[in-house]
């Protein structure tokens, strides 16, 4: 059997190397026109930013693949041909295949602003998108961004470390409102602004204006200020790729859908990672997850049935972190955002100097839906079991010892916590 | 921690440490006395007779070069705010192998080799020591001596970088304090003033096989350099420096790796990783992390242990037969191979003189038989090991690129596996520059220490068998 991923993301190597794994004698192409070789996305802003060389952030040594017998083609892949059961190259070229996994991923929205396909400006996903910002760095003084996201703080610290100023636009009321409750987006709002960023909230972008040479020359933003820049990064999220379906019988909404075993409306054509919609989706998660981990899950789960099985997938209890310049985040479990329509009872601990915080939130029967915190690390482990479990905070706080996942010498900060909030909670 | 911003001058420029931008006019101040102190030091060498041994020209000259690089680092990361800060690592010429990092790494080999082979020509140098070698030792300055004070500047120095890049970091602090302790008072001072009350020094933090001489039989310690000399073997002193060396190699190396892994050794107490984990954490990004890396590491270390191991054994075998086996010169010729291929060649020359090429630890990787003893022992008979924390890994690669020892430590990461390598020191450095809080250094309990049936014994075979693939 052949089996042509499209994709060399977290989800098509995934899927890729648990093939392997399982089958020796399956025949593995794995296509993506970005990069010859797997590398990780989230560290894109730690190669512009100097910390690694391009090949540090490339998960597996180069021989990984032909000793593993994954094919690797470096092209785009400009249409699906599903009752010949092949796919069409850039370049003329065409592959069969018996099974297909689509993981193309995500691409930055747009909102249709004027000017937004000036030349500088650019979204922060790809690696010509990076390559596009190290060319436009050469001399530049001043950049705007545009979208209070993960990647908008990436971009702004990139741009911070080679002295380019900044000047950072969020529509909401707080920096990344729609995730994170309001006083933890506070707190990130203010470490953004201390390093010196001018962070403008419920400001939005009216317009990017032409230099006069089709480059950018200024941005007007919904307040009326005018302000000079080199440089625009779009950072106001991004939605799944659907380019590769165009004109295939291949169902999509706003993602590629697939049913809970990863399949699309077409048999043997699967679809994982970014870019996949699953239907029927659990409690409160997003119908499209657009993270690291569930595109490593996807692709596991996307192997097994390619493979025969019909595995559904499930992601379990949903984790994340982040980090905003020198603050990490972490969250384990559900914790409402700011923006949240339905809220729950919560009890919030924030040191004094306001860069260590910690949450736990309740859900309506009193059992613990969620877990954050800023400047602390926590156990994953620990907090998911307690999740699962279905504890209640007495109990948390009584253990919280155990999830403590700092560095030896370090402030207890589990004692701070517990002093502070153990007297909010019935025993 | 608090994390109260340390911060000198205003809001511009960025504020990013000293590997990311042009000195400011204030560093540039400090950079001119580092400047002329070593113009001082280096006139010191090549025309001796224009200080001698002047009591004031080495505290002025090793003055300027202190308080110079103290200040340039001090205002350098001053503006910075704490955490972490590679930024421009890789853009730097002297940290990415540039011709900077050429030229360094040529400067410092040929020092190795002049300090080795014709350590008189260093006179210049060390007799500027003088008054404070006849203070401290009650013997005139050598060119070891000089080595040795100029080895343990260097750690004080970029002990304190360390301090100020790490100072949101409390494991960083407390361990870089400790490598400073061990080599000024028990590798340099306390070594030196043992010289003066028993005409014989004495290296508390070093123990075979790292110094085999400490665990050959006396009678075969000759010369230069033989710590336990012959005329001690009566003497309670000596004694008790023979049985704190035998203590120390057979006893301390287990149980304390059993309770903390080798890092008690190897990133706080060793001088070498003394030098490594100060002098050297601007270079090691350099280590070699493929696996063909590893392949050879784990046999030139192993090599380098199996081979005084056999002369052990055969010294002490030679010794019990009347010194038939070899005749008398069989010390002499150990001495001879042992002191020129791996004390200067390997720890020296190419140990330091690469730093910026190789990185920081390529002794203590490739080379050292106490590390390769530790690490044995640390893979299969310890507490310690890093854990993961469950799935949060997003395999950028910073601890992998980071980890002065090459150890691929986003390969076990991004598979929600513990890291449990014979190599690792401990420095701390991957969790450190982990963005996701992934890695954590724990001494936990033996058992779950290992992934599989979590068996040492299948541990082991696994480590036999190399690594598996996919
Ligand atoms: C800057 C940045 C930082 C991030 N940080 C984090 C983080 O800290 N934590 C986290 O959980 N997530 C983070 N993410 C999100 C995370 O990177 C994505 O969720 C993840 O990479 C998705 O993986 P994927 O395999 O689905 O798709 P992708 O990684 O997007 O891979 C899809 C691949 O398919 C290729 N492709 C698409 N169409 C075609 C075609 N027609 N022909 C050939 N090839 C094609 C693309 O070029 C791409 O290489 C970040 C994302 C970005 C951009
Ligand atoms: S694995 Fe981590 S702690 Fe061990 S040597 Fe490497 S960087 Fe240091
Ligand atoms: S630094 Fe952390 S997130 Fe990055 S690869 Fe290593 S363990 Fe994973």
């Amino acid at each position: 059997m052949h089996v042509a991923i499209v994709g060399n993301g977290i989800a098509g190597v995934t899927a890729a190397r648990h093939l392997r794994k399982l089958d020796s004698s399956v025949r593995i192409t794995l296509i993506s026109g970005e990069t010859d070789h797997h590398w990780s996305r989230p560290a894109l802003m730690y190669v512009y930013m100097g910390h690694m060389r391009w090949e540090d952030v490339k998960p597996y040594e180069d021989h990984f693949w032909p000793r593993n017998r994954i094919d690797l083609v470096r092209r785009w892949v400009t249409s699906i041909d599903v009752e010949g059961r092949q796919l069409h190259l850039d370049g003329a070229r065409t592959i069969p295949f018996d099974k297909l996994l689509l993981a193309v991923g995500s691409k930055p929205n747009k909102f249709g602003w004027p000017g937004q396909d000036l030349r500088g400006v650019s979204g922060m996903v790809s690696l010509q998108d990076l390559q596009a910002i190290e060319a436009a760095s050469v001399g530049l003084k001043h950049a705007a961004i545009v979208g209070g996201g993960l990647i908008g703080v990436e971009l702004a610290e990139m741009f911070h470390t080679r002295g380019i100023d900044v000047t950072f636009l969020v529509r909401e009321h707080a920096y990344w409102n729609h995730v994170l409750p309001a006083e933890e987006g506070d707190i990130v709002g203010e470490v953004i602004r201390a390093e010196g960023i001018d962070l403008r909230l419920e400001t939005e972008l009216t317009e990017i204006v032409d230099d006069g040479t089709g480059q950018v020359g200024a941005i007007v933003d919904s307040k009326g200020d005018r302000v000079e820049v080199g440089f625009v990064g779009l950072t106001a999220g991004v939605r799944p790729n659907l380019t590769v379906c165009a004109g295939s019988p291949i169902a999509t909404d706003r993602g590629i859908l697939v049913d809970r075993t990863l399949v699309t409306n077409v048999e043997g054509i699967y679809a994982a990672g970014d870019c996949a919609q699953v239907k029927t989706p659990e409690g409160h998660r997003d119908l499209i997850q657009a993270v690291w981990y569930t595109g490593r899950m996807m692709g596991e789960v996307a192997a097994r049935n390619l493979l025969g099985a019909s595995d559904e997938y499930d992601s379990g209890t949903w984790f994340n972190s982040a980090k905003f310049f020198d603050l990490e985040y972490q969250v384990y479990g559900y914790v409402p955002s700011a923006m949240a329509h339905h809220q729950l009872p919560s009890l919030a601990w924030i040191s004094p100097d306001r860069r260590h915080a910690c949450r736990l939130v309740e859900t309506e029967d009193g059992k613990l839906s969620g877990i954050s915190v800023l400047g602390i690390r926590m156990r994953h482990r620990v907090c998911e079991r307690w999740i699962e479990e279905g504890r209640d905070l007495a109990y948390v706080l009584a253990h919280l010892r155990e999830a403590m996942f700092d560095p030896e010498f370090y402030r207890r900060w589990d004692r701070d916590i517990v002093a502070a909030l153990s007297g909010k909670v019935a025993a | 921690m608090s994390t109260t911003l340390v911060q000198i001058g205003g809001a511009r420029p960025a504020r990013v440490g000293p590997e990311a931008r042009t000195p400011t006019a204030l560093e540039k101040a400090f950079l001119a006395l580092v400047g002329a102190g070593s113009v001082m030091f280096t006139l010191a060498l090549f025309a001796p007779k224009v200080f001698g041994s002047a009591s004031w020209a080495a505290p002025t000259m090793f003055g300027l070069i202190a308080v110079g690089s103290i200040g340039y680092l001090w205002s350098g990361y001053g503006h910075t705010t704490p955490g972490i800060k590679n930024h421009g690592i890789f853009h730097s010429s002297l940290a990415n192998r540039g011709a900077l990092a050429w030229l360094a790494g040529i400067a410092v080999t040929t020092f190795y080799v002049v300090l080795y082979w014709h350590g008189e020509a260093l006179e210049g140098g060390y007799q500027l020591l003088d008054p404070f070698a006849q203070k401290l030792t009650g013997s005139p300055a050598d060119h070891w001596f000089l080595y040795g004070f100029l080895y343990t500047l260097l750690v004080l120095i970029f002990g304190g970088r360390m301090f100020l890049k790490y100072r949101h970091n409390r494991y960083q602090l407390i361990r870089t304090a400790s490598v400073m302790f061990f080599q000024l008072g028990l590798a340099f001072l306390l070594p030196g003033v043992l010289k003066k009350i028993w005409a014989q020094d004495f290296y508390f933090t070093y123990f075979w096989p790292l110094k085999p001489d400490y665990l050959l039989p006396f009678d075969y310690v000759i010369g230069e350099g033989g710590m336990i000399a012959k005329e001690w073997s009566g003497h309670a002193v000596g004694r008790f420096m023979v049985i704190w060396s035998a203590v120390m190699a057979l006893g301390a190396v287990p149980v304390l790796t059993w309770f903390f892994g080798k890092r008690w050794y190897c990133s706080w107490v060793c001088g070498c990783g003394g030098l490594a984990e100060t002098f050297g954490d601007p270079f090691r990004q350099l280590s070699d992390k493929s696996e063909k890396a590893w392949k050879f590491e784990r046999w030139s270390i192993h090599g380098v242990l199996v081979f005084i191991v056999l002369f052990t054994v055969l010294l002490w075998v030679n010794d019990a037969t009347g010194r038939k086996l070899l005749g008398s010169d069989g010390s002499e010729l150990f001495w001879k191979t042992y002191g020129l291929f791996i004390v200067m060649a390997f720890s020296g020359v190419v140990g330091v003189g690469f730093y910026p090429l190789m990185g920081s630890r390529v002794w203590c990787r490739y080379g050292c038989p106490q590390a390769a003893i530790l690490g044995i022992f640390q893979r299969f008979f310890s507490r310690f090991r890093i854990t993961t924390n469950g799935g949060q890994c997003i395999s950028c690669g910073n601890c992998s690129t980071y980890c002065e020892m090459g150890i691929d430590v986003r390969s076990y990461a991004q598979r929600g596996e513990n890291i449990v390598r014979a190599s690792c020191v401990g420095c701390g450095v991957c969790a450190a520059v982990c963005p996701r809080g992934v890695l954590k250094l724990e001494n936990g309990t033996f058992g779950g220490r290992y992934d599989g049936d979590g068996k040492p014994w299948s541990a082991f075979k696994d480590a036999l068998r190399g690594r598996p693939k996919a």
